[in-house]
């Protein structure tokens, strides 16, 4: 087969600018950790240092903490209309913005520029303007007259998604009234840095919204801080259920949005085409650094060659590398450690006795790079069948009849999300009712708004984020 | 007819059992502990349930899962106003054990029998409007339909209320099974007696076996293998107290539970829909509507 080689298409990095340090946003002014501590933060692609960040510690969470209950006070006695124009103003200038902030996204966390411009940069926009029109309607929101905010709430948002996770967590906070203290991951800090730049834009209050880069001993610190009153966490499974044994016995309220294991059910009349599109949008979008992702194949017996043989030729044409080209499909994985974690998880799926399976594809000499997989032969008593991988690795396992695809498709411990292709509407209804998961795509896969609830079932956590529903997680009802 | 066989006649004693997927067994274990009225005078001696009993009502409650959370909404309200039905023919017997257990007048403990009866009424009305409260369609940004539905969490366990014995226990079991969660129940451990009744009614009232389990005994040692139990979803710690609530809640993580902690309600006031809510899962699905398949996003 013959095909036409795609010239470079680089976006321009001349957009944004990225300053060789940055400190702690506490209070409305970036600052020194109160240690001294800096972290140095690298572009996954290349390895190249981006920028040097202060690492909050201890005594910082204190100091936010302290600036976010400060603020409080006045901030969530405003009328909730004028709450409302801040946060507009907000999605505004993130809008307005978004092209530097995409290109900032994907040098700091290595995923594709087609997926932070087409993806991230707008669903975060929009997440904020629409929460900000929930701001003067809460009392017609479902929680009774006037609810109340709880007060200062502590965030930690995990790489994968950072701004994006920036927005699910800061819109809704912010929108209901109160004030926030946010850790973003260690690996990307530098949108959360902006975004800071974009609440003095905006006008915002100082102390309404604090960031504190660091490790998992500030986030560890921020949860467990006597004066927060809401605790907000997305990240692995292990982390939740520390968080949740930490807040025990308090009166935190607490939502989590862990992990998962996400079954993609392809049936006989499935459109096989339409199918191959989103298996491979379900597990490699975002390298498959994704909690959601489809990440356990579900295969009918019957359609089982065809499939793998379209999703072969598809994933052929795959285009992985430079993340800032606009023509790259699949970008860097985000840190070394997570690549190792990868790498461990897929040679445990050969050593236990499954298929493995990529296209040829030559992966740059620097950077953190893992190539698609995809294992066949794979039984549901695999490691990689049971545990996240969250990365580009897909297990695929067949079924004959729908009872036996809900019957595997829910024996995990997660319940995040699942995919049906068919066309066959009564089954996608009666299928989607049996799966134990907070987000079904029928004939799609990873699909995101603002209006629609996200959040798992079982061991992926609880709590909703989006639409309605995401306003009750920082309401005291 | 003789003097001596007009003299007063020995009432019959009841057995108090559990109630563990439909039936009433006696605990695993033999063993029984004495409950007394709010004057220390014996009552009965009810069954002292073990961890094994706490498991078996665990495996009861998830047998009975599929079907009561896949029953309609509406047989599930019908059978919840036949628990009122049943109650109503039956409520000379509990208005004498709630006024036994927790030392009422007759009129007070009727006013609290009165109650619970016309809680289970409230919540049978609930069924079939939860889902068109707290669910609904939500306009996405692209050509797709897009649905929340609430579900049920799964097997709740529940550490009924130590103080109000009846009124309390209806009002944290009634909004737990009315969504199809199924409910392993940890009774008031000193007054058990009026919720161990409660299983004769559930027993009469249609109400499939496992899906509402009672187990009578010491609190701590019941509902710590129940926060613990990988099997089980939710947790509602009603009538721990703090000591113990927090050991539960640090359990409870392990799989994480979703949590109700305990805290003071006026069972008498009106309930509102939070105990509903409590115990159920959002699940959102995405339909394409028009465009086709994958391809069409529109952001």
């Amino acid at each position: 087969m013959t095909t036409f080689d795609y010239a470079p298409a680089p976006e321009s990095r001349a957009v944004v600018d990225i300053a060789p340090s940055y400190g702690l946003f506490i209070d409305g002014e970036f600052t020194e950790a109160a240690d001294g501590k800096v972290f140095k933060t690298v572009s996954p692609s290349s390895e190249e240092v981006l920028s040097e960040v202060a690492q909050a510690g201890e005594a910082d969470v204190d100091r936010a903490v302290k600036a976010a209950r400060k603020a409080f006070t006045t901030w969530s006695a405003i009328p909730g209309a004028e709450r409302a124009k801040y946060l507009f103003r907000i999605a505004r200038i993130i809008q307005e913005r978004s092209r530097e902030l995409a290109v900032l996204e994907t040098l700091d966390n290595g995923k594709p520029i087609r997926e932070t411009r087409d993806a991230d940069l707008p669903l975060v926009a929009a997440h904020f303007f629409y929460y900000a029109g929930w701001a003067d309607k809460l009392d017609h929101a479902g929680y009774g007259a006037n609810p109340k905010p709880l007060g200062v709430a502590g965030q930690v948002i995990p790489w994968n998604f950072p701004l994006l996770m920036l927005a699910w967590k800061i819109a809704p906070a912010l929108a209901t009234g109160n004030t926030v203290v946010l850790k973003p991951a260690e690996t990307t800090p530098l949108s959360a840095l902006f975004f800071a730049d974009i609440c003095r834009q905006a006008g915002l209050p100082k102390g309404v919204v604090n960031i504190l880069p660091g490790y998992g001993d500030a986030g560890a610190a921020l949860v467990g801080h006597p004066d927060v009153n809401k605790v907000a966490f997305t990240g692995s499974t292990a982390v939740g259920k520390a968080i949740a044994r930490s807040i025990a016995g308090t009166h935190k309220k607490v939502t989590l949005e862990l992990g998962g294991k996400g079954a993609n059910i392809v049936f006989d009349d499935a459109p096989i085409d339409q199918a191959v599109e989103g298996i491979v949008n379900g597990i490699f979008f975002n390298q498959g650094q994704v909690c959601c992702a489809g990440s356990r194949l579900l295969l009918q017996e019957s359609v089982a060659d065809e499939v793998l043989d379209a999703l072969k030729r598809r994933l052929s044409t795959l285009r992985i590398g430079d993340p800032l080209d606009k023509n790259t499909d699949v970008g860097a994985i985000n840190s070394a450690e997570q690549l190792a974690r990868i790498t461990a998880l897929a040679d445990s799926g050969e050593a236990e006795g499954a298929e493995r399976w990529s296209p040829a594809c030559e992966l740059p000499s620097s950077g953190y790079w893992f190539a698609p997989t995809l294992f066949t032969g794979v039984t549901q008593a695999h490691r990689i069948a049971r545990e996240e991988i969250f990365g580009p690795v897909l297990s695929v396992l067949t079924f004959r009849t729908p009872a036996e695809a809900v019957e595997k498709a829910n024996n995990s411990q997660y319940g995040l999300s699942a995919g049906i292709w068919t066309e066959k509407g009564s089954r996608i209804l009666s299928v989607a009712n049996q799966l134990r998961a907070g987000v079904v795509w029928a004939n799609t896969f990873n699909k995101f708004d603002p209006t629609s609830p996200f959040g798992g079932y079982k061991e992926s956590g609880f709590g909703r984020e989006g639409g309605r529903h995401g306003l009750e997680a920082y309401l005291d009802v | 007819m003789s003097e001596s066989e007009k003299a007063a006649r020995l009432s019959v004693f009841k057995t108090y059992k559990l109630f563990v997927g439909g039936k009433f067994p006696r605990s695993e274990s033999g063993r029984v502990y004495e409950v007394t009225d709010s004057k220390g005078r014996w009552l009965a001696n009810a069954p002292q349930s073990s961890r094994k009993d706490a498991r078996d009502a665990v495996v009861a409650a998830r047998k009975a899962f599929a079907g009561w959370s896949g029953a309609t909404a509406y047989n599930r309200g019908q059978i919840l106003y036949r628990v009122a039905e049943m109650l109503e023919g039956r409520r000379d017997q509990f208005v004498r054990e709630v006024g036994d257990a927790e030392g009422l007048s007759k009129s007070k403990a009727g006013a609290v029998v009165d109650a619970a009866i016309d809680r289970w009424v409230w919540y049978a009305g609930w069924t079939d409007k939860i889902a068109q409260i707290v669910g609904g369609a939500n306009p996405v940004a692209g050509p797709y339909f897009n649905l929340s539905s609430p579900e049920p969490t799964g097997v709740v366990a529940i550490l009924a209320p130590q103080e109000s014995s009846f009124l309390g226990l209806v009002s944290v079991v009634a909004p737990v099974i009315a969504t199809g969660n199924t409910a392993v129940v940890v009774t008031s451990e000193a007054s058990p007696l009026p919720a161990l009744s409660l299983g004769e009614v559930l027993a009469t009232s249609d109400l499939p076996g496992g899906v509402v389990n009672l187990l009578s005994g010491r609190t701590a040692e019941i509902a710590t293998p129940l926060a613990a139990h990988q099997d089980v979803n939710a947790i509602d710690l009603a009538g721990a107290e703090e000591v113990l609530a927090k050991e539960l809640e640090i359990a409870a993580a392990d799989n994480l539970k979703r949590v109700r902690r305990p805290q003071p309600v006026d069972w008498a006031a009106d309930p509102g829909t939070e105990r509903l809510t409590s115990f159920l899962e959002t699940k959102t699905v995405w339909h394409p509507a028009g465009g086709s398949g994958s391809s069409g996003a529109a952001y």
